[in-house]
Parts: structure tokens; C-alpha cells; sequence
């Protein structure tokens, strides 16, 4: 692994995407918007989160693959801090692209941001196109019922969606899971409001006991595991592809509990008196 | 061959007739704009397609192929008028074709078929359908025209139908929707939004039309060639100034101060990318673009030097 402090624009220039001269990629992917963007999160990332990454050599150097992991609370702070860990902790970087919720492709400016750095709507064709582009797919299989859980539920894990599990064995893609702790102690969900949502356009807003999501330097704990290579077609019975997807969520609490048990050993004092 | 071309007076049209006329083909057209400088080996025939005129040059000439190209978008015709030309046109294409015994019909659509909005995804494939069509109710017209002529694939066993859904074009002309949007000193853009646009150079273009005509693949095909790119970036290279404005105060702007004019649907498309995959196009005919996307916004630009006119003059798209 090469040291992963060097600058962004270095990293940039290592980054595998098809860029034409002025860095634009064929998805519209922009070097000047991943470097304004990679600034902020690796500032965020690095110092704000102090994230720790465990396991992130489990993420193929090329070709396609799926991560797979937890929503920990919030808002999508775990999808921003593995796009980033993708990033500086990966030789060559690789860029994860996750799935943005439709909403947010219909918001000035977060439509062009999400789309200039990659983070496409979520929907069945462009993860398929994705992966077989050979790039590295970023999926929460919990959905936007995993970014509204509240604090006292940032372990458990809510129903997983399957259309993951079918686009993998139709793709022949290897899965890397994840465990993701920490979101919800940088931004503690008291409850969500609906009525906010409606305003803004999203499906609720968070509501902490600062009132905004605003998030605090709480330190999050990332692991990845070994791939999981299922081998089919994605056209099996639902009871095949459930069984499958349960593997890959035992594999994910597995991962939370071991990103819980090496956070507790961090010395860092942690807001909210520790992890519990 | 004896190829007839329905909208020969349009830049790409011309280009095509020219190359056809060069690689030995006789060349007919059909337009109600007259092409003053066509050379003596092309028929024009300044006719209405819908009016019997245009029949009778089926009848006499007497094409192996016809290429479709005389549609027109909301920039130049609004209103049923559109409707008339672009559904009756197409009707009356393939009914000639039908009767005189024509083997090959192209009909060049557009890729706007498929529609823009906020959860379509990048990347059409032909079997998609339209998408967003009740936003841009003035493309409605467009649709049904490019949906009866791939009907023609199961009503018309006999003749060959290539369906043609190609991208903006580009070029010296400053014609079709893209040139059009761009020729004056100002791009209008939603404040926050900044969409892909995926264009192909108009030499390009007649080079795919040819081929067409050359291979007669026989299906629905996109037709693209370079990467699409956000506007901000088409504009820049083009040197021209963008103008963000919030999508209410957009709408009153349009064709005012040197702002281009557009229908109050096409503001979706400047939210919202429209772009698609032409894989199955080059694998049928072997096409491959000759100009990079920086280089067919520079001809264009070479053209149209930033402060040129804002004019209306687009024929196809």
C-alpha cells in the first residue's frame, strides 16, 4: 500500500476512469469536481472522523466488484466516508460510486454534484452498466430506511433489498462487505421529521438534539471483508436469492460487531460516553 | 442506387446527397425549401412530402432507397402545423414506399425520443420506451412519428426499415436543436442543474447515414459517437458565456435579450441528460466517429464565433 497522505491531484492522476482531455469521464465524471470534493471528504475522512479502515485490501485493485454495507444512521455520512476510503486508502484510488436517492437527482446542485462525482441515481440500469464497465459498485441494500434509523438503532441492521444479489450473480460480481459504526454518533437521529422532508423535497429530515443534522467529529470504524463470489444467473427462485442475501447480512453484523469491538479500543475519548 | 432523400435542403442532407452523387449513386430530394446551389447531377424537387406532387417523384424516379429526413422540432414549427408535417410527412413516406417498391426506408429520428427527468436513467437502449413525455408534450408528435415508422418493421415485411435515433448534431451549419441553442454569445442553463449533451459532427452523421444505406441494418438503432459532456463544459469550449437562471425566471427569458427560444418542455432537457448507447449501431454498419466531442464544438465554433446570430434555422436535431 503507498502512503496514503499523498495529495489528491496525485491520486487523481492514478485513478482508472476513462478521462477525455479535459477530465471528463463518459458518465460525466469531472476531475476538477472529484478534487473539490476529495479536499472536503478527505478532510472530513482523515481529520474530522478520524475514520480507521480495516480490511480495505479486500477491494480488488480493478474489474468490477459490489460493496455491500450498513447504513449506520444519519444521513449517508458511511456512503461518503467509504467513497473517500476508496480513494486514499486504495492503490491505484479507485472511485466507489454508490446509488443517490431519486430525490436528490431532482435538487439544484446536488444533482450536478452527485453526478459530476460519480453518484448516480439509483437504479437497476445504471448499477448494471457500472459493473459492467468493470468500476466498483457502492451499494446500502437498507435503503433510506437505513439512513432514518435512530440512534438507539444505529446497530441493527433493517431489511435488505435483493435486486443487489441478482444484479451480482448476473454480472458474475464479487461482493465485498462492509461494517460501518460511528454515522449515527456524528449525527444522532432523535426522530425523523416528515413534514420537513416534504419541504425540501426528501423523504424526512433528521431531527438531533441540536435540532439540524449537523454532524460532530465523532470517530467512525470501517471494516471490509473477504469477497463472497455466489455463482447463478439472478433468475432463481426468491427463496435462493433471500438465502444468499441473508449470508451477506450475517457477514455485515459480523463486520459491525468487529468495528464496534476495535472502536471501543481506540483510547480517543468518544462523545457520548463510548460505544455501548 | 437511386436514392431519394425526403429534406434534402437541410446541411446534412446536402452533405449526404453530395457523398452519393460522389461514390456514383443518382440522387433525388424532396423539400420545400429550395437548394439553389444543388449540382446538376441531384434532382430537387420543391415540393410539400404530404401534397401528391411528392408522389409523383416516387413514382417517376423510382428509389431503391429512401432516407426520411424532413421532420421538424417545436424550434420550427409549432402547433398542429408540426403535428401535420411531422405525422402526415412520415405516413406519407412510407405509403409511397409501399406502393413504388422502394427496399430500403431510413427514417432519421432523434434520441430526445426517449425523454429527460430526474429518475431516467443515462444510457438508452433502443428497447426502452419514451420516458417524461407528459413534461415535453411538443416532442409527443416526434415520438408517434418515429413509433409508426418502426411499426413499418412488422407492417412492411418487404421493404427494410432502419429506424435512426440519432443525437444532437454539430457542425459549420450552427443548424439543428443543439447549433440552434448555441449560437448566440449567451447559453441559458438552469441555476443548479447542468445536464449531459451528447452530440456527433454533422460530416459524421452523413457518414452513418451512408452507411446505413450502404449495410440496410433493419431494426431501431441509436446513433452517437464521442462521450456526451455537461453544458457548462459544451459552452466553455465553444466560448460562450453561460446564464444560470432559476427555472421560472428561465421560462419568461427564453427568446428575449438574444436568449434562444424554446418550448416551456425543452427546459426539462436542460435539467436532465438524454443520452444514449450506440453499441448496436456500430457493430451493424461499422461506424466510428472521425471528430472527437472537442473537436466538433471547435468547427461549430470556428463558425460561430462567440456573438454570432441566435437564429431559428433547425431542421433536423
Amino acid at each position: 500500500m503507498s502512503d496514503s497522505h499523498d495529495s489528491i491531484d496525485a491520486r487523481l492522476d492514478r485513478l482508472e476512469l476513462p478521462f477525455n482531455a479535459r477530465g471528463v469521464d463518459p458518465y460525466g465524471i469531472s476531475k476538477d469536481h472529484l478534487r473539490t470534493w476529495f479536499k472536503f471528504f478527505g478532510f472530513l475522512y482523515r481529520t474530522y472522523f478520524s475514520v480507521h479502515s480495516h480490511g480495505h485490501e479486500n477491494i480488488p485493485k480493478r474489474g468490477r466488484a459490489m460493496l455491500i454495507g450498513n447504513h449506520s444512521g444519519g444521513v449517508a455520512l458511511d456512503g461518503a466516508m467509504v467513497v473517500a476510503g476508496s480513494f486514499l486508502e486504495l492503490d491505484p484510488p479507485r472511485l466507489a460510486q454508490g446509488m443517490a436517492e431519486k430525490f436528490i437527482n431532482a435538487m439544484p446542485f446536488a444533482s450536478t454534484w452527485t453526478s459530476r462525482v460519480g453518484q448516480l441515481t439509483g437504479l437497476p440500469e445504471h448499477a448494471q452498466r457500472l459493473l459492467e464497465d468493470d468500476r466498483l459498485l457502492m451499494v446500502f441494500p437498507e435503503g433510506a430506511k437505513g439512513t432514518a434509523k435512530l440512534y438507539k438503532e444505529r446497530y441493527s441492521l433493517v431489511d435488505f433489498g435483493t435486486g443487489f444479489m441478482r444484479l451480482a450473480l448476473k454480472t458474475k460480481t464479487p461482493i465485498i462487505p462492509l461494517g460501518f459504526v460511528g454515522g449515527a454518533d456524528a449525527i444522532p437521529t432523535i426522530a425523523n421529521s416528515k413534514l420537513l422532508g416534504k419541504l425540501v423535497g426528501a423523504p424526512y429530515v433528521p431531527i438531533t438534539p441540536w435540532l439540524l443534522a449537523l454532524p460532530r467529529p465523532a470517530p467512525c470504524e470501517v471494516h471490509y471483508g473477504a469477497p463472497l463470489i455466489f455463482s447463478g444467473t439472478g433468475n432463481e427462485d426468491d427463496e435462493v436469492i433471500v438465502r444468499y442475501v441473508d449470508e451477506v447480512k450475517a457477514r455485515i453484523a459480523e463486520l459491525i460487531e468487529r468495528a464496534r469491538d476495535t472502536r471501543r479500543k481506540r483510547k480517543k475519548l468518544l462523545p457520548l460516553g463510548g460505544d455501548k | 442506387m437511386k436514392v431519394l432523400i425526403c429534406g434534402i435542403s437541410g446541411a446534412i442532407a446536402r452533405k449526404l446527397a453530395l457523398t452519393l452523387l460522389e461514390k456514383g449513386h443518382q440522387v433525388a430530394g424532396i423539400d420545400v425549401r429550395p437548394w439553389r446551389s444543388a449540382p446538376p447531377g441531384v434532382e430537387v424537387h420543391t415540393v410539400d412530402l404530404r401534397k401528391r406532387a411528392a408522389e409523383d417523384v416516387f413514382r417517376k424516379f423510382r428509389p431503391n432507397a429512401v432516407v426520411h429526413m424532413a421532420t421538424v422540432t417545436s424550434l420550427v414549427v409549432s402547433g398542429e402545423e408540426r403535428y401535420r408535417i411531422n405525422l402526415g410527412g412520415t405516413q406519407a413516406v412510407f405509403e409511397h414506399c409501399r406502393a413504388y417498391d422502394v427496399e430500403h426506408c431510413v427514417f432519421v429520428g432523434r434520441h430526445t425520443y426517449y425523454g429527460a427527468g430526474p429518475d431516467v436513467a443515462l444510457y438508452h437502449t433502443e428497447n426502452e420506451p419514451p420516458h417524461a413525455l407528459g413534461k415535453f408534450p411538443e416532442l409527443s408528435d416526434l415520438v408517434a412519428a418515429d413509433l409508426f415508422a418502426a411499426n413499418a418493421l412488422w407492417r412492411l415485411p418487404q421493404l427494410c426499415t432502419s429506424v435512426l435515433r440519432i443525437c444532437y448534431t454539430l457542425g459549420p451549419s450552427g443548424q439543428g436543436t443543439l447549433g440552434t441553442f448555441l449560437r448566440g454569445r449567451a447559453v441559458p442553463m438552469v441555476f443548479g442543474f447542468d445536464p449531459l449533451f451528447q452530440f456527433l459532427h454533422e460530416d459524421d452523421v452523413a457518414q452513418a447515414l451512408l452507411l446505413t444505406l450502404e449495410k440496410r441494418p433493419r431494426g431501431v438503432f441509436n446513433v452517437a459517437g464521442p462521450q456526451p459532456l455537461p453544458l457548462t463544459n459544451v459552452a466553455r469550449e465553444a466560448g460562450r458565456m453561460t446564464i444560470p437562471l432559476p427555472e421560472f425566471a428561465l421560462a419568461l427569458a427564453l427568446g428575449r435579450g438574444g436568449l434562444p427560444s424554446l418550448s416551456s418542455g425543452a427546459v426539462q432537457h436542460l435539467k436532465y441528460p438524454v443520452v444514449i448507447d450506440a453499441k448496436v449501431f456500430k457493430k451493424a454498419v461499422g461506424f466510428d466517429h472521425r471528430y472527437d466531442e472537442l473537436e466538433t464544438i471547435r468547427d461549430f465554433a470556428r463558425a460561430f464565433p462567440s456573438g454570432g446570430q441566435t437564429g431559428t434555422h433547425g431542421m433536423t436535431s
